[in-house]
């Protein structure tokens, strides 16, 4: 147990370089932004010598290295800025919206591991037959789709020519109310409400862009299924329960998939990075309320703060799935508590 | 010649493969000569056949100005395949030579490529394209460089782990005692045999790297709106998505997902044709 702490302890550890590296890489991008926001905070009345003012109370003329200095300061009280577009604080308006995304991201995740899985297993047990050709084809297609494009046909087929999808427009029909604030999440909201018609008018919602986002992630999925599945059964310890004439059942779910489970967790750091990343696109199209559809519209108002603290939210949340990922990898692999 | 005889069973044997040859074949040409090629000026906007349907004419209908969408596709091909070639053989350079000093030479240079590289892949990476395109301009030009920063861990990983390996081959140290530099070994002894791993990386990143620039524009970031990109073609098009006018925006999404499919079949087909375990 202690072993276990101690390896956990060292991962975290691990990260403190990456998170510095991507406060560092944060700021110099967004001082490169165009736009001067001195000249915005001004307002288009101001003259030269309040634009100067203004941008020394932003502290925008002091060197890089000391504007550097400010903004980790900045960093540890927890202000992140004002948005220009809002004139609130960003943190806030991240936060307001960070559940939408997650739950979301969530959604995209359970659905494309209950499919990438079993068509893993599929070809894994028939390797070269029609079976195993159909899924890398089906898998390949999915990688291939360019998510935002997927999307507004899943709207067009589902909501404009069949009719059976809600309007894509958000979480929730407007002729319904949000669920009272617990957690953030609608589905779990409305559940604690007890209010079902709430829960399945916003999971409705949540079907499509769900499923556009998964189709993205199937194919790492599904591929790291098969060859780590393909692996395992070729192992001396399967070849032994057949001998035993074990049923195969008992072989494939208990022995095999168990083994084979620890490399498909490895290769989740890039599902993250992926469903993370195309998040942006499909909140777009659906109009989805999260930080992705934030940032794009912060990325067109030229809006400092809030693209860095978006970039910075999603590059410390994705540090942080992939140091869960370590966590878990190495609380189910008895081998590291060994050699570690 | 057996390398050939190798590719041509790979090709017969496999018809996916076979047919995603011909489909990139297609796509190059296209990109060649399409714009001399098309029926209209992709250009020209004629507001009185604004959105029309697919017709004998317009085979792909035309868009909100009344521009042919078909003509405007085929002309995107051209900077779309532009965008995502010159991405990946910048960041085939760039993270070649990066892997193979951080390979070679191991100790602090490594440590500092793989920090490098570590910087790079702790972002979401489309998130960091996102970034990079932001505050280096909205140019076409940029989208390029965002694109190829984040593809250069791939190929810097792939080439470290394989000179790394090669490096202490006899071969190498044969061709290091008989007098050679060490820049002339990393140069045309190690890295030649590193290409073939690195080959497969190229064509499987063409697609996400078309992916990529698409959905830059998508979103409004590098390509500018008279400009035909398939990308922003599919979101000039998503306006009228939910009003029936379905054709604006499918055609080029089709043609994008098409060309992306393309490309992650021929990676799959190099690989097998590259990876020795299947040579027979």
């Amino acid at each position: 147990m202690l072993q276990t702490l101690r390896i956990i302890s060292g991962r975290l550890l691990q990260a403190i370089p990456a998170i510095l590296g991507i406060i560092i890489v944060t700021f110099f991008l967004t001082r490169a932004l165009p736009g001067d926001p001195a000249v915005y905070f001004a307002g288009p009345a101001a003259d030269a010598e309040s634009i100067a003012e203004i941008r020394h109370e932003l502290g925008l003329d002091k060197p890089l290295p000391s504007q550097f200095l400010i903004y980790l300061q900045d960093l540890y009280q927890g202000d992140l800025g004002m948005s220009i577009g809002t004139g609130r604080p960003v943190i806030e308006e991240l936060g307001r919206r960070l559940p939408a995304s997650i739950e979301l991201t969530l959604c995209a995740l359970v659905f494309a591991i209950s499919i990438a899985i079993p068509l893993g297993l599929l070809s894994a047990t028939r390797p070269d037959t029609w079976i195993d050709h159909l899924t890398r084809m089906i898998v390949t297609m999915g990688v291939s789709l360019p998510t935002f494009f997927t999307g507004l046909f899943f709207i067009y087929i589902f909501y404009y020519l069949l009719g059976i999808a809600p309007s894509p427009l958000g979480r929730l029909d407007f002729i319904y109310l949000s669920p009272p604030h617990v957690t953030g999440f609608y589905l779990i909201d409305s559940l604690i409400d007890g209010d079902w018609e709430v829960f399945f008018a916003s999971l409705s919602q949540l079907i499509l862009p769900s499923i556009t986002l998964g189709l993205f992630v199937l194919a790492p999925l599904a591929r790291m299924t098969r060859a780590s599945m393909l692996q395992v059964l070729s192992s001396d310890f399967i070849r032994t329960a057949k001998a035993n004439g074990l049923p195969r059942r008992k072989i494939l779910m208990t022995y095999a998939f168990r083994n084979a489970l620890l490399p498909i967790l490895t290769t989740m750091g890039m599902v993250f990075s992926f469903l993370l990343g195309s998040n942006v696109l499909v909140e777009k199209v659906f109009a989805w309320p999260g930080i992705g559809s934030f940032a794009i519209e912060a990325l067109i108002a030229s809006d400092y703060a809030a693209v860095q603290c978006f970039v910075l939210a999603m590059a410390i949340l994705y540090v942080f799935l992939n140091l869960m990922i370590d966590v878990i990898y190495t609380l189910v692999d008895p081998r590291i508590k060994l050699s570690g | 010649m057996k390398n050939l005889k190798h590719i041509k069973y790979v090709l017969t044997e496999n018809p996916i493969t076979f047919g995603s040859v011909i489909l990139f074949l297609l796509f190059i040409l296209t990109a060649i000569f399409g714009p001399l090629l098309i029926p209209f000026d992709p250009l020209a906007s004629d507001t009185e056949n604004a959105l029309n349907p697919p017709s004998a004419l317009h085979w792909f209908g035309t868009d909100q100005l009344g521009r042919d969408v078909f003509s405007r596709v085929v002309v995107a091909t051209r900077l779309d395949l532009f965008i995502a070639l010159v991405a990946v053989i910048l960041s085939f350079v760039v993270g070649s030579i990066l892997g193979s000093l951080a390979g070679y030479y191991g100790g602090w240079t490594d440590r500092i490529v793989g920090r490098f590289l570590d910087t790079i892949m702790a972002f979401p990476l489309f998130v960091l394209a996102m970034a990079i395109v932001a505050a280096l301009g909205n140019t076409i030009e940029n989208i390029v460089y965002a694109t190829a920063i984040i593809n250069l861990p791939f190929y810097a990983r792939v080439a470290r782990a394989e000179v790394n390996v090669l490096r202490n081959s006899p071969f190498v140290e044969a061709a290091l005692v008989s007098g050679n530099s060490h820049m002339k070994l990393l140069c045309f002894q190690i890295f030649p045999n590193a290409m073939p791993p690195m080959m497969v990386q190229l064509s499987l990143n063409m697609g996400w790297a078309i992916l990529n620039a698409a959905g830059l524009s998508f979103i409004g970031l590098g390509v500018k709106p008279p400009d035909a990109e398939w990308g922003i073609m599919v979101a000039e098009g998503a306006n009228y998505i939910i009003s029936g006018e379905w054709w604006v925006a499918l055609f080029p999404g089709a043609v994008l997902m098409l060309a992306v499919f393309c490309f992650n079949l021929l990676g799959d087909g190099l690989r097998d044709i590259f990876d020795p375990r299947k040579r027979s």
